[in-house]
């Protein structure tokens, strides 16, 4: 059979098996490699909480789903092109994912009668089971041929068979004609302090990439183009990461040395863990005793003169929320990042959700609004964490970032910006004043309070939880505590007027608007751009400034036949937007399972309203 | 000398209940600051007095300083980040019994393992005052409160040896009529780099009169406390002629000069500097009626402090890095041209 190349648009490869069998490596490295060739790519993580579940089991399957394209790609991809089960339970766990073209690459050597019988199977033929049999089957001994080619190694059994792999990702490159160069460099590095083990995971990817040559494991292989891009330098980014560079660059910007608080919590912690490592620019990070020592040296640092960062999870924001009532009445700059993830309580750890809103907007004592926003993609952490930034330092005052498991764990190819192209952060820090120094006297046009840090000669004061005059004295005069009141809601409500407006996707008077936040963002695209080509009249409204909403957001909403309110939970965004504004009527579209949309919810919901 | 102690009043009305414990503290530090000032030569400014909720957590209105009143419990988180954020501050923190060892128990300990550089003064009379009258982590055993109408069940903490069990540097204890002492407890927190807790034995007049009274009164104070310098005899009594020995089980012993051939050569010399916690934690749990209640700086050892560590690193790194501004750091690691 002639061996064919066929391009193609864009495929999805779902890789999965135990925890512990490397899983999100092999994806991160499938995907770094194709963003190196200039794809379009998405990821998508999706593991367990326990670092090493239970081997064999359903619960212990670890995944790692990639979309790559020879255009940008705005989501991870409903069903995979190429599903990797390297054991029986991340088959069953997976098969359901599988287009019904797809090929799926299965380690037979896993496929014993325990394991077998771990993942629930009640006959042996797995496939037939599944109703997968149909698909292209690769069912390779992948862990006797890892041992085969590392037999004269020199490495015990265990170590050869976490091996396997790299034999997968070998594989996994010979069906997508990519290059082993990448992958090379990233083990050579990554090895660097180990050298004995470079020259045997480069032999395992390359015996795994000639294997699948030689078996003729695809009938045709494929050859994702690169994507057309805006010129420049890109690279990879998550939105961990993303976040933590966008307070950093925040922290240039202003002049004004970074402090971070922070407790570990999944999934958040790789913020900490990316700010730890920046020391050289002036970054301090203080991995707390609790959340609530988190907030609280953040608070101190921002009274003394930091850029005051804090990064949690939805328990670590219950945990800081009377400190964050500290923070807004003594007014004193903080960025609060909230990597949500399934609650409540502990909910499901690592599993994705949309479900802090709430919490974010109303999850204090006393009247304590709070500006919120949300970043939409895992590159758009970046510049929310700067605009948080710039937003708290400028106007005096806590904000609260939110993103979500699926953002910062996710990852896309991002054009670098300039630091010139981003604005000055100008804080109100002064040094001296005339007359006595009043900590809560205000700008009269933006109600913001100025910033007078210890050390300071004259300007010596006191702040605190206890409601203050504008003189910075204690007062629990009835007037002014209602003049308060309203004067530091009016201030976090002046910040619409420095907000960007909303820029609807498509025609702005479309019959259905489709209404979304934060990470759904990728897929509420995909759905309306599906949408639009099949003739629909659909758009999309992305909002990402929430508390206050942006100056134009009635105007939007006016005029659609629907407005359909898409997010991964009970409808808590639908339900604000009918107290702010009620004069549209509000449908909803939620899903509540620790899981980001799939296409196809969306394009679903939308049939239903539009025909 | 640069200050008085008229520099350090605020004009805000001193609101504690007449013959408060908290008044003499309060007139102490005024006093001593205007000498560490001096001897550290700090400028007003520097200072900044921290507190979380409490009586004595209105202290940083009284301070004509920069000051941070803030949430209950949670003082020594604040002072925690601003001595971190600029470590040239000179951090003041009141805080009560029930601040720092109940609802902030977990960040004093930690702040006291650390060991970062700020000045803890635990306000400690064994009662919650501004709620109204209930038992503390430090009330006695059977105390009788309104949450404890029968008495308590459990055992208190005594704060220097919870001190000791985080590895504290620093423990002194003063005593709110000893305004002398405390003053110069204050400066010698001052001078001690590191994490440095006074307990104040406080009276609260109104809901636990007498918090302190088996050793305060003045009729006998100097019979039932030793108030212990480095560096000189462990000897106390209104004679002076009562001091601290060791008996042959290592354990601490009350013995009188001149009584059963005592003589001032045998009593010990406190070594306030030893990084050795045995001693300090026997003087530290001595209680009346069986021994003096140790009042002054009993431990005072030397350590590097948190902001330091964080500095040097900070700088090393910096020194090491080739990642110096933002643009550095965007195009680190693996990237890709497209054209």
């Amino acid at each position: 059979m002639q061996h064919k190349v066929i391009d193609v648009k864009d495929v999805v490869i779902r890789f999965a098996g135990d925890s512990g069998d490397g899983m999100q490596l092999t994806g991160t490295l499938f995907a770094d490699s194709s963003a190196l060739d200039g794809n379009g790519i998405s990821t998508f993580p999706d593991y367990p909480a326990e670092i090493r579940a239970p081997q064999g089991t359903i619960s212990g399957v670890s995944g790692f789903q990639v979309h790559i394209g020879s255009e940008a790609v705005n989501t991870p991809g409903d069903f995979c092109d190429v599903l990797v089960a390297m054991n029986p339970a991340a088959l069953k766990a997976n098969a359901k994912w599988a287009k019904p073209t797809a090929t799926i690459i299965v380690d037979t050597d896993s496929f014993d009668d325990t394991n077998m019988a771990k993942a629930g199977f009640k006959t042996d033929n797995p496939f037939t089971e599944l109703g997968v049999e149909d698909r292209t089957l690769l069912v390779c001994p992948i862990t006797t041929l890892t041992k085969e080619s590392l037999k004269d190694s020199g490495m015990d059994n265990k170590s050869i068979v976490r091996c396997k792999n790299m034999f997968t990702l070998g594989m996994c490159f010979f069906i997508f004609n990519k290059e082993l160069d990448n992958t090379y460099a990233y083990l050579e590095k990554k090895f660097k302090k180990k050298p004995e083990l470079i020259e045997p995971n480069k032999k395992v990817l390359f015996d795994g990439f000639n294997y699948a040559a030689n078996i003729q494991a695809a009938p045709n292989t494929y050859h994702v183009a690169p994507a057309k891009k805006e010129k420049g330098t890109y690279r990879n980014i998550n939105g961990n990461q993303a976040t933590a560079w966008g307070l950093l660059a925040a922290s240039e910007k202003s002049g004004i040395p970074l402090f971070c608080g922070s407790y570990p919590i999944t999934p958040a912690t790789a913020i900490l863990e990316e700010l730890a490592l920046h020391k050289s620019l002036g970054a301090k990070t203080l991995q707390c005793e609790d959340e609530i020592a988190g907030i609280c040296t953040a608070i101190g640092a921002a009274y003394a003169g930091n850029f005051a960062v804090t990064t949690t999870s939805g328990p670590g924001l219950s945990l800081k929320s009377e400190a964050l009532g500290l923070a807004m009445i003594a007014e004193l700059p903080l960025v609060l990042v909230d990597v949500q993830r399934s609650g409540p309580s502990t909910g499901i750890p690592t599993k994705t959700e949309q479900t802090d809103l709430n919490q974010a907007l109303y999850g204090r004592n006393g009247e304590c609004p709070i500006m919120v926003m949300a970043a939409h993609s895992p590159s758009d952490c970046f510049e929310k964490a700067f605009y948080a930034g710039k937003f708290a330092l400028e106007h005096m005052m806590p904000v609260i970032l939110l993103t979500e498991g699926f953002l910062g764990n996710g990852s896309e190819p991002w054009r670098i910006p300039s630091m010139k192209d981003y604005p000055e952060i100008k804080a109100p820090r002064i040094t001296s004043c005339d007359g006595p120094f009043k900590p809560f006297e205000r700008d009269p046009q933006t109600y913001v309070r100025r910033w007078a840090v210890p050390g300071t000669k004259g300007l010596e004061h006191r702040v605190g939880g206890l409601e203050k005059a504008p003189a910075g004295n204690i007062s629990s005069d009835p007037e002014n505590h209602e003049m308060m009141v309203a004067a530091r809601a009016k201030k976090v409500a002046l910040t619409a007027n420095d907000i960007p407006e909303i820029k609807v996707i498509g025609d702005p008077k479309a019959e259905l608007l489709l209404v979304g936040w934060g990470g759904t963002f990728g897929h509420l695209l995909a759905a309306q751009e599906q949408l639009v080509s099949e003739g629909r009249s659909v758009a999309l409204a992305h909002i990402d400034y929430i508390n206050p909403l942006p100056k134009n957001t009635a105007e939007v909403l006016a005029g659609h036949k629907t407005i359909l309110v898409c997010e991964l939970n009970s409808g808590q965004f639908a339900d604000y937007l009918r107290a702010k504004l009620p004069q549209y009527k509000y449908e909803q579209l939620n899903k509540v399972q620790g899981q980001p949309f799939i296409v196809k919810d969306i394009v679903d919901a939308a049939y239903k309203f539009i025909k | 000398m640069k200050y008085t102690a008229q520099d350090f009043k605020s004009d805000q009305q001193v609101r504690w209940c007449p013959g408060c414990g908290d008044h003499s503290v309060l007139a102490s530090l005024q006093k001593a600051l205007p000498i560490v000032a001096d001897d550290r030569n700090y400028d007003l400014e520097r200072f900044v007095f921290v507190s979380g909720i409490g009586c004595s957590s209105r202290l940083p209105y009284y301070m004509n300083t920069y000051g941070f009143h803030s949430i209950h419990g949670r003082a020594t988180a604040i002072s925690t980040g601003i001595k971190v954020a600029n470590p040239n501050l000179s951090v003041w923190q009141a805080c009560g019994d029930g601040d720092a060892l109940a609802i902030g128990g977990n960040h004093f300990i930690h702040a006291i393992r650390r060991n970062i550089d700020i000045n803890i003064v635990l306000f400690n009379n064994r009662i919650y005052g501004l709620t109204k009258g209930q038992y503390s982590p430090t009330s006695p055993l059977g105390k009788i409160t309104k949450t404890s109408p029968y008495g308590t069940v459990e055992h208190p903490f005594n704060p220097g040896s919870v001190v000791l069990g985080a590895r504290g540097t620093f423990f002194a204890r003063g005593l709110d009529s000893e305004l002398k002492l405390n003053t110069e407890i204050f400066q010698q927190s001052a001078a001690h780099d590191g994490c440095a807790v006074t307990e104040m034995l406080v009276n609260c007049v109104i809901f636990n009169d007498g918090a302190h009274k088996d050793i305060s009164d003045r009729a006998y104070r100097a019979d039932r406390t030793i108030i212990l310098r480095h560096g000189e005899k462990m000897i106390f009594g209104a004679n002076n002629d009562k001091g601290l020995i060791l008996d042959r089980n290592n354990e601490l012993q009350v013995v009188t000069i001149g009584v059963d051939g005592v003589t001032e050569a045998d009593i010990l010399v406190h070594d306030a500097h030893t990084p050795n916690t045995g001693l300090h934690s026997q003087l530290i749990d001595m209680k009346y009626p069986d021994y003096p209640v140790a009042l002054g700086v009993i431990r005072e050892v030397r350590d590097a402090t948190y902001d330091d560590r964080v500095r040097d690193q900070l700088n090393d790194v910096a020194a090491k890095s080739s990642i110096h501004c933002m643009e550095d750091l965007l195009h680190s690691g693996a990237t890709w041209e497209v054209k």
